[in-house]
């Protein structure tokens, strides 16, 4: 047993050290699959610091009670207003602060905020200029709320290029922006476009259709989310008095949304890459095996099993998955930082990111799943190979396509050789039409989205509409997930030319004898990629634009056709410039001496 | 000598070299050689004498180091791979010891492969293929995958294959070294039947039979002819036997 361990020791270190730039390509494209699902892991829970430093900083309320009001006009009671004041003195209150006069929280409509280059509607608090006991907002820029002076929420004042002693008016009223600021007690943009001013400026900006009404911040003695959820169910009475609450941990949660969105396309991008590297591995292992066909008749002839072989095919695959899973483990937890920042509506910096047992598990499973499907059919071919004919050396059988080689008959020259040869090799041509698809379904997707935001941008000014900042940070995301699917479809390109120039060596060199030219033969080699490459492009872009309907929430219209023709053709001309030069390198030699070489 | 439309094949201090500085190996040594049109010539040798290399540099395939070498009143050193292409398609056809057929596709198909590499339209050059599986007596076989047939047929398609553009010159290259007897003895009926037409042939062989039924037999050794036989048989001889010869040198 051990001897036979060591002996599988032996071929693969041998077989790497021969084999150095494959193996290094198999590491990269299993680890970008788990880099991109560690990092997507590693997210999870990297705001909940930010958020707490955030509620530290500003004496963030546990909960925020909003009163009642009049579901048809929206007018606040004195027994609304009277219910809420009674939430200050309820038992488990430990501090508050309030009621605070709010406008635009009420209806669609909200008072209307003109800048230089903005029309929107906002809601807006009334706050004292002096420090509050619970959400005292945190001035990160200029000064806190004066007459005639108002603070934008920081989130906000981003997403509308807002500057400091920037003019705007507010339902035509005159102000000043003289801070930004940060608070626990709402979420950020887009899910509110807040701004403090002081009461009196307020409640001038009531109208009838957007009346005041009123919010308390609660501190309790218990912040538990057990506790804050048992208060305010005490509290919820289903009268139309009865107060709205808002829990800290709802508030919590909506600002992790940016993280869900980017986790929503890091799993996705996983998928990708995951098949993606699955298509790569199955090329470049498939390859493997025609170049090691006479070691696996050594093996056999010296009395090793079936069972031997295979092994020794998946101990090397294996040990390399994970190397990989190892690399991409890393590679994805180091990543975090750089996507984990927390957005403008927090202050503080992200926790570590979790790094556990599961985490590993998951993404050595996934590195393990990838190698053993993608080696699984090598391995067993090589163990059922017929030992005579596997020490000659022989190539495999090709196989033959009745249908494709009639066609083939009908074409120029080089797509009848290209066309003949991906008709050998069936297996590898959809293994090069999947990666090809999936590629294009990733770039597709991130024009897609990249389209989408460019609309919404387009509409600013006159619609009043802001884009969502999750969405151009996802987009960022997607688009690194996507120039990593570019990047291991290049290579899995160049791997399968040089797979397929080996394997028609002989048919290439005996088609030259007869009177092809070199160009010929070159082009139809580059053909033999480019002609399953082209439908899996196309298949991508429906693939593409599905996924894009999927991720680019709120996100509409498509990029135009011409995008999307160009991503296709441009795979295509990609992958035809990337095959040329192995087919150029394998016919370099001449004609003769590969007739020689593969005679046999 | 010189190119009239008599020589089909001109050459004059032909050398061909591999490698260089102490590694260097010279395949062809100064070699003169004339081939008429409708002429047979065997070139018999040990291995390794620079038979094959004088028949890949005839055929195209590869090109000389040094000499004149002229093919159908083309230079071979001074054309393009794409003129060497067009040169290998129209005028030469190729017979291979190790049959170099292509795998997947039957005997018919790679009987026209070359006339479609040509731009044979693909009814014609099924017809062609049709015609020449019938003289190779073949017919038969016509869908057959080559792993269906004998060495002896595959060979049979191998030279149909090889007359598919109708070349001027057929060159084998040890046409029955992988064919057992009865096998051999079929191909060379075949291209002593095609000799008889007027076919010009080159065959580099071991076979003393195969050379018996040349016009003339030449004798290499390090590169370079040491000897050369005017055969009287030729195609009109007895199979197998040295016929009625002189020596020319």
């Amino acid at each position: 047993m051990r001897g036979r361990a060591l002996l599988l020791g032996r071929l693969a270190a041998s077989d790497l050290r021969h084999h150095a730039a494959q193996a290094v390509l198999l590491v990269v494209a299993i680890a970008s699959a788990t880099a991109v699902l560690t990092l997507a892991f590693a997210l999870n829970g990297v705001n909940t610091n930010p958020y707490q430093q955030t509620m530290a900083a500003t004496k963030g309320p546990d909960v925020v009670a909003q009163n009642g009001f009049d579901p048809y006009n929206g007018v606040t009671s004195p027994a609304d207003l009277a219910a809420l004041e009674a939430l200050d003195h309820a038992g488990g209150v430990a501090a508050h602060s309030g009621p605070y006069p709010i406008v635009g929280d009420t209806g669609p409509v909200g008072p209307v905020m003109r800048s230089t280059d903005l029309v929107t509607s906002v809601q807006v608090e009334g706050r004292e200029p002096g420090v509050a006991a619970v959400d005292q907002p945190e001035v990160t820029d200029g000064t806190w709320i004066r007459p005639g002076g108002v603070v934008v929420e920081r989130s906000f004042a981003e997403a509308a290029n807002l500057r400091l002693r920037q003019a705007i008016t507010l339902n035509g009223h005159p102000f000043k922006v003289v801070g930004f600021a940060v608070t626990a007690a709402f979420g950020g943009f887009p899910g509110t476009s807040l701004i403090w001013a002081t009461e009196p400026a307020t409640r001038s900006l009531a109208t009838k259709a957007d009346p005041l009404t009123y919010i308390s911040n609660l501190r309790l003695s218990d912040a538990s989310p057990r506790a804050v959820d048992a208060f305010i169910n005490a509290h919820s009475s289903g009268s139309e008095s009865s107060p709205f609450f808002t829990s800290w941990t709802q508030v919590a949660y909506g600002d992790a949304s940016f993280l869900r969105t980017d986790q929503a396309f890091l799993f996705t991008g996983t998928v990708l890459l995951g098949v993606l590297a699955l298509a790569s591995v199955a090329v470049l292992v498939g390859g493997r095996l025609a170049e090691s066909t006479r070691r696996v008749g050594l093996l056999k002839a010296v009395g090793g099993a079936p069972g031997v072989v295979a092994a020794a095919f998946l101990t090397e695959n294996l040990f390399l998955a994970l190397v990989a899973a190892l690399a991409g483990l890393l590679a994805g937890w180091g990543a975090a930082p750089l996507i984990s920042k927390p957005e403008a509506d927090l202050v503080g910096a992200p926790g570590a990111p979790p790094l556990t047992l599961a985490m590993a598990g998951v993404a050595v499973g996934v590195a393990l799943v990838v190698a053993l499907a993608s080696t699984l059919v090598p391995a067993i071919r090589a163990a059922r190979m017929n030992t005579v004919s596997a020490l000659a050396d022989a190539p495999r059988l090709p196989k033959r396509r009745d249908s494709l080689i009639r066609l083939s008959r009908k074409l120029p020259v080089p797509a009848l050789i290209g066309l003949r040869l991906v008709a050998r090799r069936p297996r590898r041509a959809i293994l090069s039409a999947a990666s090809i698809a999936v590629t294009v379904m990733g770039v597709v997707a991130a024009l897609a989205i990249h389209a989408g935001v460019e609309h919404k941008l387009a509409h600013l000014g006159s619609s009043g509409g802001l884009v969502n900042p999750d969405i151009p940070r996802a987009e960022q995301v997607l688009t690194a997930i996507t120039i990593s699917l570019i990047t291991l479809a290049a290579l899995t390109a160049t791997f399968a030319a040089m797979a397929t120039v080996l394997d028609a060596r002989r048919a290439s060199a005996v088609t030259l004898a007869l009177g092809a030219t070199p160009e010929q033969v070159r082009t139809g080699l580059v053909m033999a990629q480019v002609i399953p490459a082209l439908p899996g492009a196309i298949l991508g872009l429906p693939l593409g634009i599905g996924l894009y309907e999927v991720a680019g929430r709120h996100l509409y219209g498509l990029p135009p056709a011409g995008w999307l023709a160009a991503a296709v053709l441009g795979t295509v001309l990609v992958v035809a410039a990337l095959t040329s030069v192995p087919a150029r390198i394998g016919l370099r030699r001449p004609v003769a001496e590969m007739l020689q070489t593969e005679a046999g | 000598m010189n190119d009239s439309p008599a020589v089909l094949v001109h050459a004059k201090g032909l050398r061909k070299d591999y490698g260089s500085g102490e590694g260097l190996v010279r395949a062809l040594d100064m070699v003169d050689l004339d081939v008429n049109r409708g002429e047979a010539v065997a070139v018999m040798g040990p291995s390794g004498c620079g038979k094959s290399t004088l028949l890949h540099m005839i055929g195209g395939l590869d090109r000389p180091s040094a000499g004149e070498l002229s093919v159908a009143g083309r230079r071979v050193g001074e054309l393009s791979e794409r003129a060497l292409a067009h040169l290998r398609r129209d005028e030469i056809g190729f017979v291979f010891q190790a049959f170099h057929l292509i795998d997947e596709l039957t005997a018919e198909e790679n009987v026209e492969l070359p006339a479609l590499l040509a731009g044979c339209t693909p009814g014609e050059a099924r017809a062609r293929a049709t015609a020449l599986l019938e003289q190779v007596d073949l017919a038969d076989r016509a869908r057959h995958l080559p792993s269906m047939l004998s060495g002896g047929q595959r060979q049979r398609v191998a030279i149909a294959r090889a007359l598919a553009n109708d070349p001027a010159i057929v060159l084998a290259d040890e046409p029955t070294g992988n064919l057992d007897s009865a096998a051999a003895f079929e191909v060379l009926g075949l291209l002593e039947g095609l000799h008889a037409n007027g076919l010009t042939l080159v065959i580099v062989t071991h076979d003393e039979r195969i050379a018996a039924t040349a016009d003339r037999l030449i004798s290499m050794r390090d590169g370079a002819f040491v000897d050369e036989t005017r055969l009287t048989g030729g195609s009109r001889g007895n199979l197998g036997t040295f016929a009625d010869w002189e020596r020319l040198s």
